[in-house]
Parts: C-alpha cells; sequence; structure tokens
C-alpha cells in the first residue's frame, strides 16, 4: 500500500467516525446556548467516566485479588468514620464543580430579553402552527405528505429511500440567522413539546398557558427536530424543520410572504393560506376538481384518525366509510368538521383549513371510501359561515 | 397475644390515618399550588380578581412593551384575535386594549377565556381591573364582540423584564347559554 | 413441605397448610403469600416483557410494519404499568413476606388476614387492567403518567384503568401497613432496630414511602376520573384547573416510587455481598442513614421530571440541586458495597453474579442520573431515548437483577433444594450480554435525537434500533432459562444444607432447609 493510498484510508476513517459520532451523541448545535449546553454535557460525561473509571476500577481488582479460590483469607474490618466522611464530602464537592457552570449556563437560557423576532408556536394533534408576530405570517407544518404515504401501516414503501424520513414538512418555519429569536409556545389541545437538537431549544406547549425560550442561531442551514411530549396516535409524526436564512434573504422571504394589509384586515381566520385561496372560494367547482384536491385534503389532516381508508379504528375513532353523516345532509356534515364535535378528539377544523379545502375534503368523504351520495359541497358554502 | 394483637391494631390504626390523611393531602395540593401560583406567579396565571388601579405613578419615563397574543383552543370554532399587536406602556398606568371574537359556530355558545402571561415571573405584576376573562362570554350564532380590557403593570415589575406577553386561550365551555332557545 | 410445629399457641393456622387449592386461597402463612407474589410476579413478567417485545419488534426497522400507533402507544404504557405495579412491587412484597418474618426471628406476619387480601387483590386488578386493550377503543394510550388532557381523550376503558390502579394501590398500602406492623410488632427480644438486617431496614422505609404516596397518586387519578366524568375541571385551563398541576402531584408521588422500586433491591445486595465476600457488610450504620436519606430526599426532586414545563428559574435551580444531592447518599451504598468485597474471601456463585452485575450496571444508570440532573443538558436529553436508557438501567439490571439475586439466593432455603449452578450461571450471562445489547444502544440514540414514545423513526437511528431489539429478544428469550431453573429446583436436587451458604450470616439460616411451615414460633435467642 502507498502512503497516499494510506492517508485516503485513514482519512475515510475519521470522516466515518465522525459521521458515526454525529450519531451517537448529542450535536453541538449552531447557537452560543446550544454550544454552553454541549460543553456541559460533555464535562459531566467524562466526570462520571473518571467516576465509573475509578469505581470498577476498584472493584475487579477486588474480585480478581480477593478471590477465594486464590487464597484470599477475609479480613474482618466492617466500620471506618474517616473513610465515610471523606467519601461523603469529596462527591459533595465534584457537585458543587459541576453545579456552577450549570447554574450560569440555566440563567442565560432563560434570559429572553431583547429578542428581534417573536414567533408563536403552536401545537395542534398533529401538526404545528406558526405565527410571526411582528409580520403577520402565519402557516401550519404537517409532515411532509409523501413521508405521511409511506409511514402508514402496510404502505410497502421502502423508507430508506426517503432523505430525511419523518424529518420533512410541508412548510419550513424560516428563522434569521444572528438576530435574537424568541419562540412562545402553547397548544390548541394536549400537551405537546417542540424540540430542535441544534438549537438546544425544548419547551413544553401547555394548553391554555404560553411558555417563552429563545435561540440565536449563529450558521444558515437546515434544522430538523420533533415532538417530544406524547401527545397521542401521531407523536412520532410531527416533526419541526427550521431554515435558518442570512438576514437579508430572511426579510426577503418575510417580504414575500407576509400578507397584505387589508386582507388581514378582511380575512379573520388567521391562516396565510386562507388568505391566499379566498378568491377562490367564490366560484363554482367541478366535482373531479373537489376530489382531486379532497383527497390530499384528508391524508394531510384526517387520515390520522380515520385512517386512509375512512374505516376509522374502533372505539376510538369512527368510520367515515358509511356513516350516516358523511352520507346525510350537508348541515350536520359540515358542522362536523367546521366546529367539531364536543367532548371527542375530533377538533374544529376552521382555523386550519380554508373554504376550498374544507369544500375539497367534504366532497370527497362523501364520494370516497364507498360512499356514493354524488353530491358536491362548494367552498362558497362554507365561505357563508364566516 | 392479646396484648400483640392489640399492638398491631394500634399501628394499623395509626398508618391508615396516615394514608387518609395522605389522600387528603393529594388534594390539598390543588390549593396549595393556586395560592403558590398567585403569589409567585409560578404558571404564568394572571389573577382572577380584579385589581385597584395605583393612585400616581413615580417614574413616567420607563417604557414596557405588553405583547398581545391569542389562541383558540381546538374545542372551539371561533376566530378571536387581539385589535392592537403591542402596547408601549408606562408601568403604573391604566391602559385598556380590546381583542374581539367572532363566533363561527352557526349556534350559540359559551366561551372562556383563559389568561397567561409570559415570562412567568411577570404575571404577578401584570393587573387587570376590567377583563372578559373574569366571566364566561355568551354569543349568538354568528355573534361578533369587540371585548375589553383594562389593566395596568405594576411599576415593581423588574427591570430586567423588557416585554411582556399577555396571552388568550378561548375555550369552548360546551355549556349552552342561559336563555338562548334549544337549537 | 411438612408441618413442623408441634408447639400448641393461640393462633388459628398452627397446623400445616390445608389440602388441595384452597390452601393458596385461604392462606394466611407469610411463607405461602410470599410465593403467591413471587409467582404472579413472575407470570405479569412475561405478560410485560411480552408486550416490551411487541414494542421492541415494531422499533426493528424504520417504517410501520406491525402495529396501528395507538396500539403501539398503549404497549408503552400497560408495559410500564405491569412492570412497575405487577412484577417489581409484588416482586419485593413478596421477598418480604418470605423473609422479613424469619430476619427479625417473628412467627408471621403481624396481620395475616390483611395479607391475604392484598394479595388476591392484585390478580383481580390486573385483569381488569389487562381487559382494557380488549374493550372497544383499545387500552390507554397516554403513557402511564397519564398526563392530562391526553389521558382524558381515550375511550371509556379509561375508567377501568383508574379503578386497577386504586386496587393496586389499596393492596400495596395494605401490604405495606403490615409490613411495618411486623417490624414493630414482631422482632425477637434482642432484635433491636440497629441489628435488623438491612433488607429489613430498606422495607421498613418503602413501606413508610408507600403509606405516604400511593395515596396522593390515589388522589391524583381520581382527579383525573372526576374531570372526565363528572364535570370538575382540576386539570383543564377552560375551567380554571392547570394542567402542569397535575404533573406536580403525580411526580409527587412518581419520584418516591422509583425508590419504592430500588430501596428494597439495596437490602438484598446488602445481605448477598457480605455473604459471598465472607466479610460483614461495610458501614452498616452510614447504610440505613443513607437510605433514609434518600427516601427524605425522593420527597424534594420531583419537579425534575419536568425541566421543560416552564418552571421559574428558582424552581429549576432548586430542583437541580436538590437532585444532585441524591447522588451522595447513592454513592455512599456503592462504596460501602465495594469496601465489604475489599480484602474478603469471593466466590462468584449465581446470586454474587447478579449482585455484581447490579452493582456494575446500576452505577451506569445512576450515573446517567447524574447527567440528566444537570438542567441545561436535561433540556436535551429530556423525553429522549437518553432517558430510556437511563431508567431501565436502573430498573432492569437494579431492581429486576436484585431479584433475581434474591431468588438465587434463598431459593435453597424455600425450597430445601440447590439449583442449578451451571444453569444460573447461563442464565446470568446470557442475560447480562443481551441486556446491555439491549439497553446501552439507547444512550446513542437518545443523544443523537430520538424521542421517547414514538412508533417509528428516521434513518439515523435504524442502526442502533436493529441491534437493541436484537437485544431484547435475546434478553426475553434468556428468562426462560430462569424459569427452568426456578421449576428444577422446586421440583427437586441436591438436598440444601440449613447454611446453605458458606459465609451466610442471619437468623433465616438457623432454620432447616426448606423452612418449615411455621418458623420461630418461640422466639430465637438473639447474640
Amino acid at each position: 500500500m502507498s502512503i497516499g493510498s494510506r492517508w485516503l484510508v485513514a482519512l475515510a476513517v475519521l470522516v466515518s467516525s465522525q459521521q458515526a459520532l454525529a450519531d451517537i451523541n448529542m450535536p453541538v448545535g449552531v447557537t452560543p446556548i446550544s454550544k454552553e449546553v454541549y460543553g456541559l454535557h460533555m464535562m459531566i460525561f467524562w466526570i462520571c467516566c473518571a467516576i465509573g473509571a475509578a469505581v470498577f476500577g476498584v472493584m475487579f481488582y477486588s474480585m480478581f485479588k480477593h478471590r477465594k479460590s486464590k487464597g484470599a483469607k477475609a479480613a474482618d474490618f466492617h466500620e471506618s468514620t474517616t473513610v465515610e466522611i471523606i467519601w461523603t464530602a469529596v462527591p459533595l464537592f465534584i457537585l458543587i464543580a459541576m453545579a456552577i457552570p450549570a447554574a450560569k449556563t440555566l440563567i442565560a437560557m432563560e434570559d429572553t430579553s431583547d429578542a428581534e423576532v417573536t414567533i408563536k408556536v403552536t401545537g395542534y394533534q398533529w401538526k404545528w402552527h406558526y405565527e410571526y408576530l411582528d409580520s403577520g405570517i402565519s402557516f401550519f407544518s404537517s409532515l411532509h405528505p409523501e413521508h405521511n404515504a409511506a409511514r402508514q401501516v402496510g404502505s410497502g414503501a421502502d423508507v430508506s429511500q426517503f432523505e430525511n424520513y419523518l424529518k420533512e414538512v410541508d412548510r419550513e418555519l424560516v428563522l434569521p440567522v444572528g438576530k435574537k429569536v424568541r419562540f412562545l409556545h402553547t397548544s390548541a389541545d394536549v400537551i405537546h413539546s417542540w424540540w430542535v437538537p441544534a438549537l438546544a431549544v425544548k419547551k413544553d406547549a401547555i394548553p391554555g398557558f404560553i411558555n417563552e425560550n429563545w435561540a440565536l442561531i449563529e450558521e444558515p442551514g437546515v434544522y430538523r427536530g420533533k415532538c417530544t411530549e406524547l401527545c397521542g396516535r401521531d407523536h412520532g409524526f410531527m416533526p419541526v424543520v427550521v431554515r435558518a436564512l442570512p438576514e437579508d434573504e430572511y426579510l426577503a422571504w418575510v417580504e414575500e410572504n407576509a400578507p397584505a394589509p387589508a386582507i388581514t384586515e378582511a380575512d379573520t381566520a388567521a391562516s396565510q393560506q386562507v388568505a391566499a385561496a379566498d378568491e377562490d372560494a367564490d366560484r363554482e367547482w367541478a366535482m373531479d376538481e373537489l376530489m382531486a384536491k379532497g383527497e390530499g385534503v384528508y391524508n394531510t389532516y384526517c387520515s390520522s384518525c380515520h385512517q386512509a381508508n375512512g374505516e376509522g379504528l374502533a372505539g376510538a375513532f369512527p368510520a367515515i366509510a358509511g356513516s350516516a353523516i358523511a352520507n346525510g345532509p350537508h348541515d350536520a356534515h359540515i358542522s362536523t368538521v367546521y366546529v367539531g364535535v364536543a367532548g371527542t378528539a375530533m377538533a374544529s377544523f376552521a382555523a386550519q383549513l380554508s373554504d376550498v379545502d374544507m369544500a375539497a375534503v367534504l366532497t370527497y368523504q362523501r364520494n370516497a371510501f364507498g360512499n356514493t351520495v354524488g353530491d358536491t359541497i362548494q367552498p362558497s358554502a362554507i365561505k357563508a359561515l364566516r | 397475644m392479646n396484648t400483640l394483637r392489640k399492638a398491631h391494631l394500634v399501628i394499623a390504626g395509626k398508618l391508615s390515618l396516615l394514608v387518609i390523611g395522605m389522600f387528603g393531602f393529594g388534594y390539598l395540593m390543588v390549593p396549595i399550588y393556586n395560592i403558590l401560583c398567585d403569589i409567585t406567579g409560578l404558571n404564568g396565571k394572571t389573577s382572577s380578581v380584579a385589581a385597584v388601579a395605583p393612585a400616581e405613578v413615580r417614574d413616567t419615563d420607563r417604557l414596557v412593551t405588553v405583547e398581545f397574543v391569542s389562541v383558540v383552543n381546538s374545542s372551539a370554532a371561533w376566530t378571536f384575535k387581539p385589535t392592537q399587536r403591542t402596547m408601549q406602556v408606562v408601568p403604573g398606568q391604566t391602559y385598556n386594549a380590546t381583542y374581539e371574537v367572532v363566533n363561527l359556530t352557526g349556534k350559540p355558545a359559551v366561551g372562556q377565556a383563559v389568561p397567561s402571561v409570559a415570562p412567568s415571573s411577570a404575571a404577578k405584576y401584570f393587573n387587570k381591573i376590567e377583563c372578559f376573562c373574569f366571566t364566561h362570554q355568551e354569543f349568538e350564532a354568528g355573534g361578533r364582540k369587540e371585548m375589553p380590557l383594562i389593566f395596568f403593570v405594576e411599576e415593581d415589575l423588574p427591570r430586567s423584564i423588557d416585554t411582556v406577553t399577555l396571552s388568550y386561550t378561548y375555550f369552548d365551555t360546551g355549556e349552552k347559554p342561559a336563555g338562548a332557545a334549544d337549537s | 413441605m411438612s408441618a413442623a410445629s408441634a408447639e400448641h399457641h393461640d393462633h388459628d393456622d398452627h397446623h400445616g397448610p390445608a389440602p388441595g387449592w384452597t390452601r393458596w386461597l385461604y392462606t394466611t402463612n407469610h411463607k405461602d403469600i410470599g410465593t403467591l407474589y413471587l409467582l404472579f410476579s413472575l407470570v405479569m413478567f412475561f405478560i410485560g416483557g411480552g408486550m416490551a417485545l411487541i414494542i421492541r419488534a415494531e422499533l426493528f426497522q424504520p417504517g410501520l410494519q406491525m402495529v396501528d400507533p395507538l396500539f403501539f402507544n398503549s404497549m408503552t404504557t400497560m408495559h410500564a404499568l405491569v412492570m412497575i405495579f405487577g412484577v417489581v412491587m409484588p416482586a419485593f412484597v413478596g421477598l418480604a413476606n418470605w423473609m422479613i418474618p424469619m430476619m427479625i426471628g417473628g412467627p408471621d406476619m403481624a396481620l395475616p388476614r390483611l395479607n391475604n387480601w392484598s394479595f388476591w387483590i392484585m390478580p383481580f386488578a390486573f385483569l381488569l387492567l389487562l381487559s382494557t386493550l380488549f374493550m372497544e377503543g383499545g387500552g390507554p394510550a397516554g403513557g402511564w403518567t397519564l398526563y392530562a388532557p391526553l389521558s382524558l381523550q381515550g375511550g371509556d376503558s379509561f375508567a377501568f384503568v383508574i379503578f386497577s390502579i386504586h386496587f393496586m394501590g389499596i393492596s400495596s398500602v395494605m401490604g405495606s401497613i403490615n409490613i411495618v406492623a411486623t417490624i414493630f410488632n414482631m422482632r425477637a427480644p434482642g432484635m433491636s432496630l440497629m441489628k435488623m438486617p438491612l433488607f429489613v431496614w430498606t422495607w421498613l422505609i418503602t413501606a413508610f414511602l408507600l403509606i405516604a404516596v400511593i395515596p396522593v397518586l390515589a388522589g391524583a387519578v381520581t382527579m383525573l376520573l372526576t374531570d372526565r366524568y363528572f364535570g370538575t375541571s382540576f386539570f383543564s385551563a377552560a375551567g380554571g384547573g392547570d394542567p402542569v398541576m397535575y404533573q406536580h402531584i403525580f411526580w409527587f408521588f412518581g419520584h418516591p416510587e422509583v425508590y419504592i422500586l430500588i430501596l428494597p433491591a439495596f437490602g438484598i445486595i446488602s445481605s448477598i455481598i457480605p455473604t459471598f465476600a465472607r466479610k460483614p457488610l461495610f458501614g452498616y450504620a452510614s447504610m440505613v442513614y443513607a437510605t433514609a436519606s434518600i427516601a427524605f430526599l425522593s420527597f424534594i426532586v420531583w419537579a425534575h421530571h419536568m425541566f421543560t414545563v416552564g418552571m421559574p428559574l428558582a424552581g429549576e435551580m432548586f430542583f437541580m440541586f436538590a437532585t444532585m444531592m441524591i447522588s451522595v447518599p447513592t454513592g455512599v451504598k456503592v462504596f460501602n458495597w465495594i469496601a465489604t468485597m475489599w480484602r474478603g474471601s469471593m466466590t462468584l456463585e449465581t446470586p454474587m453474579l447478579f449482585a455484581v452485575g447490579f452493582l456494575v450496571m446500576f452505577t451506569i444508570g445512576g450515573l446517567s442520573g447524574l447527567m440528566l440532573a444537570i438542567t441545561p443538558a436535561d433540556i436535551q436529553y429530556h423525553d429522549t431515548y437518553f432517558v430510556v436508557a437511563h431508567f431501565h438501567y436502573v430498573l432492569v439490571p437494579g431492581a429486576i437483577y436484585s431479584i433475581m439475586a434474591a431468588t438465587y439466593y434463598w431459593m435453597p432455603k424455600w425450597t430445601g433444594n440447590m439449583y442449578d449452578e451451571k444453569w444460573g450461571k447461563i442464565h446470568f450471562w446470557v442475560s447480562t450480554i443481551f441486556l446491555n445489547v439491549l439497553f446501552f444502544p439507547m444512550h446513542f440514540v437518545g443523544l443523537a435525537g430520538m424521542p421517547r414514545r414514538i412508533p417509528d423513526y428516521s434513518m439515523q437511528f435504524a442502526d442502533w434500533n436493529a441491534v437493541a431489539s436484537i437485544g431484547a429478544f435475546g434478553f426475553g428469550f434468556s428468562q426462560l432459562i430462569f424459569v427452568y431453573v426456578v421449576l428444577k429446583c422446586m421440583r427437586g436436587g441436591e438436598k440444601a444444607t440449613d447454611e446453605v451458604w458458606e459465609g451466610a450470616d442471619g437468623l433465616e439460616w438457623t432454620v432447616p432447609s426448606p423452612a418449615p411451615y411455621h418458623t420461630f414460633e418461640t422466639p430465637p435467642a438473639i447474640r
């Protein structure tokens, strides 16, 4: 082997072990806090390793040396106040040494003052809603539809073919680099927890309460996270994707996406998508248009509970196939989706779906899974409710 | 043996009392928690009792940003949002703000707004003289309401806090409004 | 077993065991009830283990291959409830029943009829709990912690879950009252508190913990029940409640509960290590004080389970420091055990192997616990597989290994026969290897960002999850060796001597093997 190729091999090993290390250790992250947390983590880790080595060293030495089979005779000592005091006091000092830097980091983590951008993050079963309080941009962010299709039981999809399987969303949260971003966490149903490891931000989203957190991202990039508080059936399927852009690109993105003031004024619903789709709501839609759109909406919003085949889950979530509501009069069907059903897991989708999306999914439910009502529900009917 | 049996029953009796006491303590933790929250603002909840405005303001130069946020719980089909996004307030002075609610359910409904303040350490300094969150709010089908809020931030608010976020979450109580015809 | 007692007392159960199966139904004998508890716990171990294998089978590869996510959630929930309330706690109560009267030189438990009831409630409680899996809407799927409001969302099986928890609670509280009364009143003359074996001490403290916190759990789940069905709103913000308050009340129970699951293990290890090191336990008094301080600290650290709920800074600081403090008395215990081994004359029979396994792997779990105590780092660890790795390291090679060590250690006394040493050692080594293959990689995926309680995961976690699943099946099936060894020992084998172990010390080794149906009807003389 030539020296050159040896170097190549060594380099390959090094690169792959770096990769391997990323798969077994905490990420360093891209914020001052995440770097401090990583430093703390590694410090405690090595202290624990040292304690472990000392404890196990003594123990295994004793186990090899003080064996009956090696002729060891048992000593008879069984008490020593001095020794007890030493091994109470020494750990105490080690703990104090660990606690001081930890407390410093903790204080820094809790200081949300002087933030330049504020994002309200609301947890829903099972998606996130982001609202840029400064610019009025707001949208839902759900698991990417292709990933959502692949992750169904018995989908037969080869998930290893997906890059970032279960870590891709339909709309990313865009944040600026180099600015202090404050997050406000809350929830519309059960407790969720918003976590992006690279930002060292993890905070519970609690219905009725609001929590704060902050991050200052130092490098542009895409950072992925998850919901970390069990929130029901699809807890594992509500990822977080943050795209950090340099400030000018971020401002351009805000410019492009900010709702025009007039529309915000007129449109009381929170969603930017709702605003954009508003113009479409007035025209008459054809059956196949609604069906095609409805299928997509169904798979994103409804299939988690009512299942992709519309059969529901016995006892937990009712079937749509053959249901009295989906095969019944318009009013009751619309009201179920628009208002929700009190006291059940069926939420109100008034804020989550645009007029067109809701009309489409209602039409789809009436004409799929063996339901053959044959009529459409028009977006204008939904618009009239608002 | 009889004395021993008696001793067993004495211990069992005492421990049973402890069991009952601890069961009660579980329930006692509810008011203890609420009082702790009231005193320290532990969970960011503001007082549910109307406050009285302070007589005079000592420092009129200091400004604090109050940020208004709204959340609609999934149990409710309403739109609910503040009519102003932020306000610059002088601690100690009284201000008016409003939130707007539209009932989208097509039925009469009763809602309850639940306030929460971030950072939670600011909660005990945030006082409301009048608030729509003090009572249930009744709505007709499609009803629209502007709901008032009169508040002041105490001058004792720590200087390290420059922004106070006030959030209201609207819940549908699931009750029917009193006097509303059954639909 | 034959009736050994010829003496007459005013006890109504001075004869031998009743013939037939009614012996087990009506028995008030501490040894019979201990056996029932231990067998019940063994059965539940395989039920809870089966659930774990369903979880690990689904997690073997990314993508959902086998189960619906909702069923997956109810498996994680049930696995925890069964393992905690159905395996570890009953096994410890079983050991307490068998050993405490013998260790303190008493004839039986103080309240024998209560003892019978507290056992027989258990099978019904668990039938109720397991039956919810077959009810409409499935079993509980909101995690064993039953956090509101998620736990209030499921089907009506919820009410049955709450009732079964009430029954389990009643059973353990009755058991605890019995144990306290036994320890206080039934000691042989001369058996002062500071002469009691550490297993008795740790159980005394555990019993007080149980009496103090199980009622709090009962209160918390009753509040859930009334929130769900009777319109109260303890935990609903809409009615002026707070879901975080549930977590505070739950963990006020939950953290002492963690020590309930480990303190008796400390007692067992403190009995076994001196025997096989042929040297008295080092620092007996400091062991007692350390146990008591761990019990005390357990009441003031509960919120370290909730560092992400948004507590005030002062609260987070307090709970961080208090949590770190726990490592001091725990460290003292580990050091004392090692000092006991030091300059001993050690042999490594199966009980000692399990005790050493306990010592090593419990320490690993303790060290990762210390890492978790550091609040800023915990923000990253919280609710990831790192936490799963941590508590499985303290519960499986901690609590479960101690129970197995105790079984191997005392089984010759229970049955009169030596167990099969060769298969015992094989059981230890196979279990230990697979256990580490199972749980060690969980540290890695947790640090790399895999949340807990998810049925499907991203590709980057695939390799280590496959490894963990292989470990899980290996560990699960190697427990069949344990069943084989236990059954074989019950049926026969080399006769055990009264002392059984060369270095054994304690009253239980002064009675014949197998221990007669009634022991110490006349109190023994204490040195």
